[in-house]
C-alpha cells in the first residue's frame, strides 16, 4: 500500500458568493468535507462611520444610522435616538412613543422577512424569498409614506419623529395586518415542515446557553438557546411595557429554532403594530410627536412663518446643532438582529466625541469559527444564514 | 435600576475593592475604573460571583484622549441577564502600554479588541490573533484616532493601464469644512479674526 499524502484544503468563501450575505470573505480549511477552521475576513463595507459621526453635529449622525443594518434601519436611529434623549433628559410623548414602537416593528418584521426567506434560499428554496419580497415592498411604501425615502428614513429624531403619520397611513397599515398573517402562514406551511428545510437545519450550528452568553450573542441567538431575554420586557423603553406580546424561547439552540422564533416573532410584532395601530387611531389620535422642547426640536415650518424665535430657532438647530450635556451614556434596542447599543461619549459641545456602535451581527459573526468546526461545507451557508449577518452593521 | 446598582456598587467595594480605583453612577449607569493589571480579575469575578454574573461581554472599544498621558480609555461593557443590570469597566492606558486581553474569561471580546487595535493601536497582551480587522489589507495609521484625518492617506481606484486596483495620496477638490460653532459672546480660546488688534493692546 502506498502512502498518500493528505492535506487539508483552503478555500475562499466569497467575497462574491449569494449566501455571504453581502460582502464576507471566509477562508474555509477544510478536511474532505469537514470544516476544521473558519477565518472570516471582514472590513470590505467599512466605511468608518464612527469616525464620519466624530466630525458631524447630532442632527447630521442620524442618517448614518440607516446605514448600518440597511433592513431594518429605523431600528438603528432608534438607539441613537435614545442616547441622546438620556443625556439630555429629553421625554417623547405617548404619540411620538406609539409612532417609534410601530415603525420599530415594522423594521423587525421587514429585517426577520429577508432573513427567514433567504435562510430558505441559501438551502435551495426559492420561493419564500419571492413570496416575503412583496411584503417587505408594502413596508418599504409605509417607510416611503411616513419619510420620503424606502429606507434611508432618518425618521427617529432625536425628540421624537420627524413628521406626523397622516391617519390615512395608519389605517392603511392596519388593513395590511392581517393579510400579512396570512403570508406568514403561508410561508410557515412551506418551510416549517419541509422535508428539505428540517434536514438541512434542525441540529445544525447547535449553540449552549453559557457559549451564547460568554460569545456575547443578544436578540434571537440567545432565544434560540432557551434564554427568555428581551430588552423590550427586561429593560424596557418607549412604550413597550404598556403593550401586550410574547417572546418565544428555544429548546435545541440549533438553526431550525432559529427560524421558528423568527417565525413566531413576526405574528407578535404584528400583534405589536395592531396594538399601536388602535391607538395612534385611538386615544393617541392627536397630540404632539416629538418633545415640546425648542432647543432640541426644530421648530415646524408653519410656526416659522409667524415666529422670529421659531426661525432663529429653526436656523441654529440646522447649523450649529444642540450641545449635549458632557457625560458618556450606552443606550441598547432589541434590534431584529440582537442587541444594537450606541455608546456616546459626549464632551459638551454640538458633536458627539465618540460614538460606538454595537452592532449585534459583529459578535455573532466572530463565533462562525466556534459554530462551523467540525461541521459539513454545506452547512456553513446555513449557520451564516441563521446568525442574521448583515454587513452594513457588522462592518459598519 | 439605581438602588440595584447603588447595592451592586456597595458590594463590589466590599468584596472586590482592590481591584476597583473608582466606582461612579451617572445617567443611570455604573462605571467602574480599575487598573489594567486588576482587569482580568475584575471581569473573572463580575462573571463568576453569584451576585454578579456578568457572564455576557457586549462590547469592548476605546476612547481617545491625546492631551492626557494615558490616551486611551479601553471601555467593556458587561450585562448580567440574571440581575438584569449592566456595567461598564474602564482601563486607562498609554499609547506603548499593554492591556491584558479578556479573551481568556469572555470568548467573545477577540474581534473587539481586534478592532481596537485596528482603530486605535491599542495592544492586548495574550490576545490569541492581533490582526487588522475592519481596515484594509495592508492599511497603515489608526483611524479613530483623533490625530487621524477624517479624509485618511490615501485613495483607491481601478488602474486601467495595470490592470489593477492602485493606492494613490488623498486629492480632495475641497478641503473638509470644520465649521466653527463657538459662540464668539461667550468668548473663543483662540484670537477672533479682526480682533488682533485688541488682544495685543
Amino acid at each position: 500500500m502506498t502512502e498518500h499524502n493528505v492535506r487539508n484544503f483552503n478555500i475562499n468563501f466569497g467575497p462574491q458568493h449569494p449566501a455571504a450575505h453581502g460582502v464576507l470573505r471566509l477562508v474555509l480549511e477544510l478536511d474532505g468535507e469537514i470544516v476544521e477552521r473558519v477565518d472570516p475576513h471582514i472590513g470590505l463595507l467599512h466605511r468608518g462611520t464612527e469616525k464620519l459621526i466624530e466630525a458631524k453635529t447630532y442632527l447630521q449622525a442620524v442618517p448614518y444610522f440607516d446605514r448600518l443594518d440597511y433592513v431594518a434601519p429605523m431600528n438603528q436611529e432608534h438607539a441613537f435616538a435614545l442616547a441622546i434623549e438620556r443625556l439630555t433628559g429629553t421625554e417623547v410623548p405617548i404619540r411620538g412613543q406609539l409612532i417609534r414602537v410601530l415603525y420599530s416593528e415594522i423594521g423587525r418584521i421587514l429585517s426577520h422577512l429577508l432573513n427567514v426567506t433567504t435562510q430558505a434560499m441559501d438551502v435551495g428554496a426559492l420561493t419564500p424569498p419571492l413570496w416575503g419580497f412583496e411584503e417587505r415592498e408594502k413596508l418599504m411604501v409605509f417607510y416611503e409614506r411616513a419619510s420620503g425615502a424606502r429606507m434611508h428614513s432618518a425618521y427617529f429624531r432625536p425628540g421624537g419623529v420627524h413628521q406626523d403619520l397622516p391617519h390615512q397611513l395608519v389605517e392603511d397599515i392596519g388593513n395590511w395586518i392581517e393579510p400579512f398573517l396570512k403570508t406568514v402562514d403561508d410561508i410557515d406551511e412551506l418551510l416549517t415542515g419541509n422535508r428539505i428545510f428540517k434536514q438541512r437545519n434542525v441540529d445544525i450550528g447547535v449553540v449552549k446557553l453559557e457559549d451564547a452568553w460568554a460569545w456575547g450573542f443578544s436578540g434571537v441567538m440567545v432565544r434560540g438557546s432557551g434564554a427568555a431575554w428581551d430588552l423590550r420586557r427586561a429593560q424596557p423603553y418607549e412604550c413597550y411595557s404598556d403593550l401586550e406580546f410574547d417572546i418565544p424561547i428555544g429548546k435545541n439552540g440549533d438553526c431550525y429554532d432559529r427560524y421558528l422564533i423568527r417565525m413566531i416573532e413576526m405574528r407578535q410584532s404584528a400583534r405589536i403594530m395592531r396594538q399601536c395601530v388602535d391607538r395612534l387611531l385611538g386615544d393617541a389620535k392627536v397630540g404632539p410627536i416629538s418633545s415640546l422642547d425648542g432647543k432640541i426640536v426644530p421648530p415646524k415650518r408653519g410656526e416659522m412663518k409667524r415666529s422670529m424665535e421659531a426661525l432663529i430657532h429653526h436656523f441654529k438647530l440646522y447649523t450649529e446643532g444642540y450641545h449635549v450635556p458632557a457625560g458618556e451614556v450606552y443606550a441598547a434596542v432589541e434590534a431584529p438582529k440582537g442587541e444594537f447599543g450606541v455608546y456616546l461619549v459626549s464632551d459638551g459641545t454640538n458633536k458627539p466625541y465618540r460614538c460606538k456602535i454595537r452592532a449585534p451581527g459583529y459578535a455573532h459573526l466572530q463565533a462562525m469559527d466556534f459554530l462551523c468546526r467540525g461541521h459539513q461545507l454545506a452547512d456553513v451557508s446555513a449557520v451564516l444564514g441563521s446568525l442574521d449577518i448583515v454587513f452594513g452593521e457588522v462592518d459598519r | 435600576m439605581s438602588e440595584a446598582l447603588n447595592e451592586l456598587a456597595s458590594y463590589l467595594r466590599e468584596a472586590r475593592g482592590a481591584l476597583i480605583a473608582d466606582s461612579v453612577i451617572k445617567y443611570g449607569e455604573l462605571t467602574l475604573t480599575a487598573k489594567a493589571e486588576n482587569l482580568i480579575a475584575l471581569l473573572t469575578f463580575l462573571r463568576d460571583d453569584v451576585q454578579c454574573g456578568f457572564v455576557n461581554l457586549i462590547d469592548v472599544c476605546g476612547v481617545d484622549y491625546p492631551q492626557r498621558p494615558d490616551r486611551f480609555d479601553v471601555v467593556y461593557h458587561l450585562l448580567s441577564p440574571r440581575q438584569n443590570i449592566r456595567v461598564r469597566v474602564k482601563v486607562l492606558t498609554a499609547e506603548d502600554e499593554p492591556v491584558p486581553s479578556a479573551t481568556a474569561v469572555f470568548p467573545g471580546a477577540d474581534w473587539f479588541e481586534r478592532e481596537a487595535y485596528d482603530m486605535y493601536g491599542i495592544l492586548f497582551t495574550g490576545h490569541p490573533d492581533l490582526r487588522r480587522i475592519l481596515t484594509d489589507y495592508g492599511f497603515e495609521g489608526y483611524p479613530l484616532r483623533k490625530d487621524f484625518p477624517l479624509t485618511g492617506f490615501v485613495q483607491v481606484r481601478y488602474d486601467d493601464e495595470v490592470k489593477r486596483v492602485v493606492y494613490e495620496p488623498v486629492e480632495l477638490r475641497q478641503e473638509f469644512r470644520n465649521f466653527d460653532f463657538l459662540s464668539p459672546w461667550e468668548g473663543t480660546e483662540y484670537v477672533l479674526p479682526g480682533d488682533e488688534k485688541a488682544k495685543a493692546r
